[in-house]
């Protein structure tokens, strides 16, 4: 076997309390799905960052491209009716 | 997009403290110095295990012991996110190992001098990782997110180190005459290396000037220095341990402590190679790496096989 390969790189994402949504902590390279939570536990939550690892292995995300900014998201600016302030009401109103 | 305006685009965002991110454009030599400096930072911490690791197994307590290792453990991890963080920049693992183990890469100079006694992990824990700690902090706010949130995750854990090293010179100083001895002694050793830990002076650092303009660096190395010793100072007087530096005064003008002159030859003569240990570090290095070949070669095989059964055992199914 080659020693010109690494090990694939995992990207890691971590749940730290319950009832959170597991987020992207950073990437370890290990050689199976196995490996790579193992190696997410010593690396990434050695003071109790974490009650819940995914890893994914880097290759299967798919990202969108930087260049796209401004078309994928600059069309969300314009649209404030989408939010709540945008709704004049009575002030007797309070809640709502 | 023309590289012209990639640029602006580019400067825009470090004006306006907006991060840059791993696949965004970026100049050839802003990712260059990025890759250089990252790598040789996860260098420093995967060789800096060396000189602590050789007091583990002779710690004095139990106590000390599980710290020392705890510490050691997270100067590993620190390694790992910062390769992690080069990584996202295009270069490979195994490129900055190979580098690291042929002598090519650098790492940061104060590992290359020896750990001889046990006051030697405190004056480590106090002044190295406290050097680093002022370095590192700085960091937080490097313009690249990557090495940013490295950071900001290494300086978490960082505190703990320094203040155990401190906690074993405060123990030392407070002990018989032969402890308190080893203490200053150590400090004796340690003090000038830790001050050379922030690089040249800001009038020969050739990097410098560009570095701060892209905002990857947030302070100078002398300014950097500067606040090491105006911190550091107060912490060996209070333990009744004396800096080795008979031109220390403080300055009511500036505000700081005034200090003696660094060796510079003295750290020009170790980067290049000829400290007291550098050869040793590499070699245990080396040989680290090459007993952990076959390791390597069986998970890897061990994974193959899974993958392989898996796929048979679906296809079943
Ligand atoms: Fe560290
Ligand atoms: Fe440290």
């Amino acid at each position: 076997m080659n020693e010109n390969k690494d090990w694939p790189l995992w990207e890691i994402f971590i749940r730290s309390r319950a009832g959170l949504n597991h987020k992207h902590v950073g990437s370890l390279h290990a050689a199976d799905e196995d490996m790579a939570i193992e190696n997410a536990r010593d690396v990434y939550t050695r003071r109790n960052e974490g009650i819940s690892i995914w890893v994914v292995e880097s290759k299967y995300i798919t990202a969108s491209n930087p260049e796209d900014e401004e078309s994928l998201f600059d069309p969300a600016d314009n649209k404030i009716y989408r939010h709540p302030t945008f709704y004049d009401l009575p002030d007797e109103v309070k809640h709502m | 997009m023309s590289e012209s305006s990639m640029l602006e685009i580019f400067e825009e965002k470090i004006k306006r403290e907006i991060k840059i991110e791993p696949r965004e454009w970026m100049p050839d030599a802003y990712r260059k110095t990025l890759v250089r400096q990252i790598s040789q930072h996860a260098h420093s911490e995967i060789v800096g295990m060396l000189p602590e690791a050789n007091w583990i197994k002779r710690a004095p307590t139990m106590r000390r012991k599980v710290a020392l290792l705890a510490k050691v453990q997270d100067e590993a991890g620190h390694g790992l996110y910062l390769y992690s963080a080069a990584e996202t920049l295009g270069t490979s693992r195994k490129t900055m190992i190979d580098d690291l183990l042929s002598g090519k890469a650098k790492y940061s100079s104060i590992f290359n001098y020896p750990t001889i006694t046990w006051a030697d992990i405190g004056a480590v824990g106090w002044l190295v990782d406290g050097a680093a700690i002022m370095n590192q902090v700085m960091l937080c706010r490097t313009s690249y997110g990557p090495y940013a949130r490295a950071m900001v995750r290494i300086c978490k854990e960082e505190s703990f180190h320094q203040r155990q090293g401190y906690e074993i010179m405060l123990t030392l100083a407070q002990g018989s005459q032969e402890q308190k001895a080893m203490a200053q002694d150590a400090l004796n050793r340690w003090w000038w290396p830790s001050l050379m830990m922030f690089g040249p002076s800001d009038k020969e650092s050739k990097h410098s000037a560009q570095s701060m303009a892209w905002k990857i660096k947030r302070k100078s190395n002398d300014e950097l220095r500067q606040n090491f010793v105006d911190a550091t100072v107060p912490q060996a007087r209070l333990i009744g341990l004396s800096i080795p530096d008979p031109d220390l005064k403080w300055n009511e003008e500036r505000g700081a402590y005034d200090f003696g002159d660094i060796d510079w030859e003295e750290f020009w003569n170790v980067v290049k190679g000829n400290g007291p240990c550098n050869k040793q570090r590499l070699d245990d290095r080396n040989k680290a790496h090459e007993e952990g070949h076959w390791v390597r070669e069986a998970a890897l095989a061990f994974a193959e096989k899974q993958a392989k059964r898996k796929a048979k055992k679906d296809k079943v199914a």
